[in-house]
């Protein structure tokens, strides 16, 4: 098991050191600078600028530098933001980022799997129908047309919730919400099939011929048989939460890291871009691992065959 | 001797996008304490949702049971709820499936599935649950109960996982056993194994034992007597003697003629041609006249009812009627019939009861 | 029954035809017939796929029902209220609601008058609260059609700077849909033909085309899109290729291991045992149970990127002005969101039921080509 994790942490590295690459060189091809938001600078200033960027390098010694750099965290120096490091500013902001992406996971993992197993317990019911119904049409609306909605009805007309900024609990409210039907969706749809598929099994009807109830068949015998495969979705349910966040952030104000990188984006900021990216890279890698290594607790197969 | 079970006229249907789907027509029959009683029958001939339904364990819906009466110590099963059928199921009537692989539930430890029935039914708390799971893995013939209870299925090999299933359906001592198919996915050696097992726990326990397969083999091996169904009805019935001996089915007949036997080298296998009709739209006369040689008029226009043979034999074929004609079993069936026969009687015509 | 007695001339033998008993009682319907039975009978999916025909048939004539150009700015008509005749009441009546509050009755009528710019003759004032107990409450109904004294309707209104949202709206659908095909043909050419040569080469071949993949596969297709973004001048061909950059390797991937799966499958190695040639195995086998999944993952493909179209306008990647998109408009009525509603209204729908319509679509072509469903 041990051996396992190196094996798949030396894995993780290789992969951020090419992204890392990619993205450095992508950035050199970009036609940006420093200078562009300030073009009204004599020439000895410019040059001044260009050397505190350390842009005056031949770019194998600036590649060099922003790895060695990146080993140690230090991301670079914000263009926009004078001599603000992006390391700082990243961690600055990534408070309310972190606290929606993990409301958004626990509410939607938690009600899709609930919605789920309705489904699956009144299979071909009335309640089924509705939820799977409910299902198909959260999965398809992109997050910014729920939080459009959110936005001026709840918060605009009905006034219960604010509607921007991050002053509190009752900020998160609207942007969780709008983040957490993509999972709550998909958990709801993964848990039918899966459910579905665990009662038609076998041992359910073994379970069944022993005289143990509906609850038991489905919460004892059902429920962790059909966790297993879950797990599995919950990789793109994070990934597709960060892509989330990003315009969320934005429609909500939240000063999150997604506010942060659309603001990047708009005034050619590329050490931010670049930080943000690979910050991305990073936790994508990183979620990826914590689900795989989360399979071999929950299912004894897995970890018993890892242990021997 | 009293009567464990007796079904009447159990109708089982399935009610799919096609239509209703009549996969048991009209069944009936019986089972008594310490005894065994084998069906059998090709796959699809609805062996396995009879038994099923008695437990109503088929999925409900779309299956339903449309008519009939199942009598369990003189209580129908069949008017039921799922509430008091569950006091029922693993208690009084227990089952074995088929795949040892796929019956136990991969994520339970072997002993908490054990024990779960009995805490369910007999009340028992952990430390007498767990004893009795030790005496159970015992009985079944598991070395090293004590550690072995706290494994997975997946630690088990085929042959011990269908002994913990065994397990699992004795835990309460059932006064009736129904075991689907248990040693069709297992190896020869190891069949034989639980099938002793079985044997032995029957002469220990005095259970009634319904015994589901499509091995005449298994049949001759394990059963005093035998119902074999075809096209959800049972065409004929009788001890094995009678069936193994002196069958008058066509349909019995051929699968007599069917089953290789080491003395009949020489002789041909007879194959009974086509297939089971479509149970969505059953046939109009017998279900089998469309695959037997000997079909007459009559089985193309009226089913025909059960014949009495003897006080324990009886079969569902217009062969049987007076005004039949006498018609001999194939020769490939005789000869296995000859091979095996020393006192069959060989009365051609039967009694219509 | 019992006391009936039968005929006794029905007991005679018949004749019975060779091969009547094996006769099959239910009609043979080849793969693509069977499935296409199924599809039918989803209804859901039926009513998926009359929203997309109407849909892409309003993105292709929409904007010719009437002569206002994307593009025709005119400042004095902007941010009109959607306006059909016969519609109004589901809203489109052509008016503004405000509802204004404040300590006197006064001050209400006041705000609510400079919030229509004090054109009174065109407000209906209606007061929900006359301010006794200190707080006032008016509801102002404002009719600028009215007001500018316009003959013509704008049926879904029109933006900020006064651009008919009709017509902006059908030529984004059309544009957005026109960048989601075009990234799921080349998605599909490219992986399919990727996963095909891996497949059916195998060997070292297959083996470093799944390194690669492996590789591919690690880095986020968000990061890959935003980056080759930046990088490429904004515009629709960008966008197409940002999406299909790692958008094939899903493709690639289901088609190598259903390929892989199949090869080794017990009726593809009986077929070929009874000596059918490959390209029967290829027509017969191969290609009905690989296309049925091909299918599907475009159909997945589709609204995937229409999704990652709006998405990048929405973080300032995305379309340069003044081209419409969904994604653009959408970006665009986030901006008026608390005032003017209906900007965001209409694209906000249409990219609603193009995404739920391809969805339901895509499950009900699922279910159908699986053989597990038939009954």
């Amino acid at each position: 098991m041990t051996r396992y994790i190196l094996q798949r942490l030396g894995y993780m590295l290789i992969t951020m050191f090419l992204i890392a690459t990619f993205t450095f060189f992508l950035m050199k091809l970009l036609p940006g600078s420093p200078l562009a938001a300030a073009d009204k600078l004599s020439e000895e200033q410019q040059a001044i600028v260009l050397e505190k960027y350390g842009l005056n390098d031949p770019v194998p010694v600036q590649y060099f530098n922003y790895m060695v750099n990146l080993a140690q965290g230090d991301l670079g120096i914000s263009f926009q933001f004078d001599n603000r490091e992006v390391t700082t500013i990243i961690l600055d902001r990534i408070g309310p980022s972190m606290q929606l992406g993990f409301q958004a996971m626990v509410i939607g993992t938690i009600l899709g799997m609930l919605l789920g197993l309705v489904s699956a317990i009144y299979h071909n019911g009335f309640l089924d129908y509705s939820s799977t119904f409910l299902a198909v049409v959260g999965q398809s609306i992109p997050s910014f047309v729920f939080a459009g909605i959110l936005q001026y009805y709840v918060g605009v007309r009905l006034g219960w919730f604010p509607v921007a900024l991050w002053e509190g609990w009752e900020y998160t409210v609207l942007p969780t919400i709008s983040l957490a039907i993509f999972p709550i969706a998909i958990a709801a749809r993964f848990m039918r099939t899966e459910m579905l598929e665990v009662l038609g099994s076998d041992y359910i009807t073994t379970a069944r011929a022993k005289g143990v109830n509906k609850f038991g068949v489905v919460f004892k015998h059902g429920l962790r048989n059909a966790l297993i495969p879950l797990i599995t979705v919950l990789g793109p349910l994070a990934i597709g939460l960060m892509t989330g966040t990003l315009v969320i952030e934005n429609i909500f104000a939240v000063p999150g890291i997604g506010e942060q990188f659309v603001k990047a984006i708009n005034t050619n900021d590329f050490p931010i871009i670049m930080g943000t990216t690979l910050l991305i890279a990073f936790l994508f890698i990183f979620i990826v691992l914590v689900i795989d290594l989360l399979y071999g607790v929950i299912d004894p197969r897995i970890r018993l065959a890892e242990g021997e | 001797m009293e009567k464990l079970l007796d079904v009447k006229n159990l109708h089982v249907s399935f009610d799919t996008y096609g239509g209703e789907v009549q996969a048991v027509r009209g069944v009936n029959f019986d089972v008594k304490k310490g005894e065994t009683l084998a069906i059998v029958g090709e796959s699809g001939s609805g062996k396995s949702v009879t038994t099923k339904a008695l437990m109503q364990l088929i999925p409900m819906p779309p299956g339903r049971i449309k008519e009939g009466e199942i009598l369990f110590e003189g209580k129908d099963l069949a008017k039921l709820s799922e509430k008091e059928m569950q006091k029922i199921r693993g208690k009084d009537i227990s089952m074995i499936f088929q795949d040892p692989m796929t019956s136990l539930n991969p994520t339970m430890k072997v002993g908490n599935q054990i024990m779960e029935g009995l805490i369910k039914h007999q009340k028992m708390n952990k430390t007498q649950a767990r004893k009795r799971v030790v005496e159970l893995l015992e009985l079944v013939g598991i070395p090293d109960p004590e550690s072995r209870m706290k494994q997975y299925p997946h630690q088990f090999s085929g042959g011990m996982r269908q002994r913990v299933v065994v397990a699992i359906a004795l835990a309460c001592n059932p006064k009736l056993l129904i075991a689907d198919e248990p040693t069709t996915a297992l190896d020869v050696t190891i069949q034989a194994q639980i099938l002793e097992l079985m044997k032995d726990i029957q002469k220990k326990t005095d259970s009634g034992i319904i015994f589901i397969t499509h091995d005449l083999g298994v049949v001759a091996n394990v059963a005093d007597r035998v119902a074999v169904m075809y096209a959800g009805k049972i065409v004929e019935v009788g001890t094995v003697d009678d069936i193994f001996y002196n069958p008058k089915h066509p349909y019995t007949w051929g699968l007599l003629g069917s089953m290789p036997s080491l003395d009949s080298q020489d002789a041909e296998l007879y194959a009974i041609p086509g297939s089971p009709p479509d149970l969505l739209n059953p046939p109009k006369g017998d279900a089998f006249a469309a695959r037997n040689e000997y079909a007459m008029q009559i089985d193309l226009e009226q089913e025909p009812p059960m014949f009495k043979v003897s006080d324990t034999h009886y079969a569902a074929t217009w062969l049987l009627h007076e005004n039949a004609p006498n018609v001999e079993p194939p020769e490939a069936v005789k000869a296995r019939m000859k091979g095996m026969a020393t006192n069959a009687s060989s009365d051609t015509e039967g009694e219509r009861v | 029954m019992d006391n009936y007695k039968p005929q006794k001339e029905l007991f005679v033998p018949v004749e019975r035809n060779e091969g009547e008993s094996e006769k099959i009682s239910r009609p043979s319907l080849s793969f693509w017939q069977d499935s296409f039975i199924r599809f039918r009978k989803n209804i859901g999916a039926m009513l998926g796929v009359f929203v997309l025909i109407v849909l892409i048939v309003m993105a292709i004539f929409g904007p010719m029902f009437n002569e206002y150009g994307e593009n025709d700015q005119d400042l004095s008509v902007a941010k009109m209220p959607p306006k059909i005749e016969g519609l109004g009441w589901i809203g489109m009546d052509g008016t503004l609601t405000t509802v204004q509050t404040a300590d006197t009755l006064e001050d209400a009528e006041r705000k609510a008058l400079m919030r229509f710019s004090n054109q009174e003759e065109f407000i209906d004032m209606t007061v929900l609260s006359n301010g006794a107990n200190g707080e006032a409450e008016v509801r102002a109904v404002y009719d600028p059609y009215a007001a500018k004294g316009l003959e013509e309707n704008f049926w879904f209104g029109t933006d900020g700077l006064g651009r008919d949202l009709w017509t902006r709206t059908w030529l984004g659908t059309r544009i957005s849909l026109f960048i989601a095909f075009l990234a799921a043909a080349i998605d599909l050419v490219i992986g399919v033909a990727y996963g095909g040569i891996s497949a059916y080469y195998g060997g070292r071949v297959d083996n470093y085309m799944q390194r690669i993949i492996e590789i591919l596969v690690g880095i986020p297709n968000l990061v890959v899109v935003i980056l080759m973004i930046l990088i490429l001048d904004p515009g629709i061909l960008s966008i197409v290729i940002a999406l299909t950059i790692t958008g094939w390797i899903s493709m690639a991937r289901i088609v190598r291991g259903q390929i892989l799966k199949l090869k080794n499958q017990e009726f593809v190695l009986a077929s070929r045992t009874l000596g059918a040639p490959d390209n029967r195995i290829l027509r017969r086998h191969l290609v009905p149970n690989v296309l049925g999944l091909i299918i599907i993952n475009t159909m997945f493909t589709i609204p995937s990127a229409i999704f990652f179209e709006a998405f990048l306008s929405f973080i300032g990647l995305g379309l340069p002005t003044p081209t419409a998109s969904l994604g653009t408009l959408i970006d665009d009525g986030f901006s008026s969101i608390q005032i003017y509603p209906h900007i965001l209204l209409f694209p906000a729908i249409v990219i609603s039921l193009i995404m739920i319509a391809f969805n339901i679509v895509a499950d009900g072509l699922r279910d159908a080509f699986d053989p597990k469903m038939r009954e």
